[in-house]
């Protein structure tokens, strides 16, 4: 096999594209306040939900919708526990993913073998097709819909007055409360798009990566999304850069897989193909090493994350 | 009328006690719903998964030896999620417990008292070892543990799947990924003879006692629960934090590759891919389940071993897949920690028009 760079190049946006989704939603929740580690329980919920709406409808957009909603169901969910009844976020985040793999693994048996209608080309036939330009043009609606939102999200927090609301409350929940902003509404639509995001991520594996069904077939890439949120320091465009230097290195267990080691670096070859599996993991617990020791304590991270907010009188 | 929640002064202790109860009845009550509603007879499903394993005598051995991996796992993460410190990576120290029994067990070849000791102490320093991985990047790089530890997870099943596949694969074993099975005297005795409940279920069933003593008795129980309590007051107090993440991340990962180690001598003999199990992630519910009590755990760890059990069951009678058991468990987890409301606070029921109750 020789070396396509165009072939590899669109791997790798493949890659990439669900942990930046889901990473940009968790950080909108995140900056609210809320750590919600139900990522790829939610994505889970969205893989199968838009799953289940493709087949039903054969309808790929609104499968994509209809798994939105199944993430943004998830996040209501982990938000009445968290918001409305004051649990632990940590362990309801824990519990979100295992009901989130259970549900699904259920929900899917009665789609199991089924395959769903495709996306159409956003772009001519003769763009999406061409040999080299499909670099650009070739990819599924998804793709651009997760590059549009980095810009927007960035605006959003950065120049929108709803933004800014959003960044009081994940800074001080009591200032924002004595302001007169309803905290628990606020962080409730933050948790919501943050689910709504990790369903389209979820729906990318079951629509896009393969159009099939298959238990956890997000094999925690979630959990990913996660990291990256930290790797990026809350920030939309550090965001972007972070979900493409996942998608290198998930591309090279792809890469060393098919062999194609055996052309450019005959030395990689005895490298064992469970060793670049294991190499984004790796890899993310290095970065987070050296952004967690630069940053003293994340000191971008939102003051109030993870912390309980219950209003008192 | 208007609901209102007031602060306890301190926990309540009948609510410790009653709302677990009351979270696993209310899971049974909406799974029959919601079961009888997606076209699943319901009832059935609920009584095989929670009361069947219990009556039929025939099923106790499953659930004993289920039980104890839980049961154990849960032990050493309770200790860190009473300080805080989350350890989510206990299913990656539970897999390199295990092949680090197998190490020692498949290169001696013989067995003997001796070689069943080193085996599991293997597995308790691998596990300690994999564990410490997280602490020392938290104490030394100020790194989330949830993040790092469960990363490890992942990792570890790839060290897996490389030596089953590879240096470890059994040259008699038609090519199949999977470790050569132990010596017949490797295995851990058997304590009743016909069924397969080993001695690993015997320490899964002492140890609790022995956890229960330290957290109750010494300084070092002590200094965990003002840790996750009080924060301040644990500085104040002079407890370096440092080693609350120290003690409360080994002791999970050693108690987590123990339980590895035990399930691989016990009753597995051999290691293959399907070997994770997911009992590391299941032992964080048994740990809130079981109110972070080293008694709570264990019955907590049965609680839960029934659900497995009886999970296998339904699949038969009733047809629906393993991972129901799987909703189950989180929805027992989910009432479980929105249940904390009640053991914290007292909800009072006051009409609008009457003076607050001044005091207690």
């Amino acid at each position: 096999m020789g070396f396509d760079v165009i072939a590899s190049f669109m791997t790798i946006v493949g890659l990439s594209t669900p942990i930046l989704l889901a990473g940009l939603g968790e950080m909108i929740t995140e900056k609210s306040g809320v750590l919600n580690l139900g990522v790829e329980g939610m994505m889970l919920l969205g893989a199968i939900g838009g799953f289940a709406a493709g087949v039903l409808t054969h309808n790929p957009w609104l499968a994509v919708v209809c798994a939105a909603a199944a993430g943004a169901m998830g996040g209501l969910l982990f938000g009445v526990f968290t918001l409305s009844l004051n649990s632990n976020q940590t362990a309801t985040g824990l519990a979100l993913t295992i009901f989130g793999t259970g549900l699904s693994s259920l929900l899917g048996l009665s789609f199991t073998g089924m395959i769903v209608m495709p996306f159409g080309s956003v772009f001519p036939v003769a763009l999406a097709r061409h040999p080299i330009l499909q670099i650009i043009f070739g990819y599924s609606p998804i793709v651009y819909f997760a590059l549009i939102m980095v810009p927007l999200v960035a605006w959003f927090l950065r120049s929108t007055r709803a933004g800014l609301i959003l960044r009081a409350v994940g800074e001080n929940d009591r200032s924002a409360h004595s302001l007169g902003y309803n905290v628990i509404l606020v962080r409730y639509s933050a948790i919501a798009f943050g689910g709504a995001m990790a369903g389209i991520a979820g729906a990318y594996f079951s629509l896009v990566i393969t159009p099939m069904w298959a238990e956890r077939m997000t094999a925690g890439r979630g959990w990913i999304a996660l990291a990256l949120v930290v790797f990026a320091g809350w920030k939309a465009g550090r965001l972007l850069v972070g979900a493409y230097l996942f998608g290198v290195l998930m591309w090279l267990e792809l890469f060393a897989k098919a062999g194609g080691f055996g052309d450019v670096l005959p030395v990689a070859q005895i490298i064992p193909s469970q060793f670049w599996a294991a190499m984004p993991f790796i890899m993310t617990v290095v970065v987070l090493a050296i952004i967690s020791s630069r940053d003293k304590g994340g000191d971008n991270a939102p003051a109030c994350l993870g912390k309980p907010f219950l209003p008192t009188g | 009328m208007r609901l209102k929640l007031e602060k306890r002064r301190e926990p309540s202790m009948a609510m410790v006690v009653v709302t677990p109860i009351l979270a696993v009845v209310l899971t049974m009550l909406i799974g029959i719903v919601v079961f009888d509603a997606i076209g699943i007879d319901g009832q059935r499903a609920v009584v095989d998964i929670f009361l069947t394993p219990l009556l039929a005598s025939y099923k106790w051995q499953d659930v004993a030896v289920k039980a104890a991996p839980l049961v154990l796992i849960a032990l050493g993460l309770s200790v860190g999620n009473r300080a805080q410190i989350w350890n989510i990576g206990a299913e990656g120290q539970y897999i390199i417990g295990a092949l680090c029994a197998a190490g020692v067990g498949l290169s001696v070849g013989s067995g003997g008292f001796l070689i069943m000791l080193a085996m599991v102490i293997a597995g308790v320093v691998g596990g300690t070892a994999w564990a410490a991985v997280p602490a020392w990047l938290r104490l030394r790089f100020n790194v989330n543990e949830i993040l790092s530890s469960l990363m490890l997870t992942y990792v570890a099943l790839q060290v897996l799947g490389y030596l089953v596949g590879g240096p470890w694969k059994d040259p008699n074993g038609r090519n199949f990924p999977a470790t050569a099975p132990l010596a017949p005297d490797q295995g851990l005795p058997i304590l009743v003879p016909g069924t397969t409940i080993h001695l690993g279920v015997l320490v899964a069933l002492i140890l609790p006692f022995v956890f229960w003593a330290i957290m109750a008795r010494s300084v070092f129980g002590y200094q965990i629960r003002v840790v996750g309590a009080a924060p301040h007051a644990a500085r104040h107090g002079g407890f370096d934090s440092r080693n609350t993440v120290w003690a409360s991340m080994l002791i999970g990962g050693g108690m987590a590759g123990l339980a590895g180690a035990l399930e691989f001598s016990g009753i597995l003999h051999k290691i293959d891919l399907g070997f994770p199990s997911g009992y590391g992630f299941t032992a964080i519910i048994v740990s809130f389940l079981g109110r972070l009590h080293p008694i709570g755990c264990l019955i907590a760890g049965i609680v839960l071993a029934v659900t497995f059990v009886g999970g296998q069951l339904a699949k038969t009678t009733v047809h629906i897949p393993d991972s129901t058991a799987g909703i189950f468990q989180a929805m027992m987890l989910f009432f479980i920690l929105a249940s904390d409301i009640f053991v914290r606070y007292r909800v009072r029921f006051t009409s609008s028009r009457a003076k607050p109750v001044a005091g207690e």
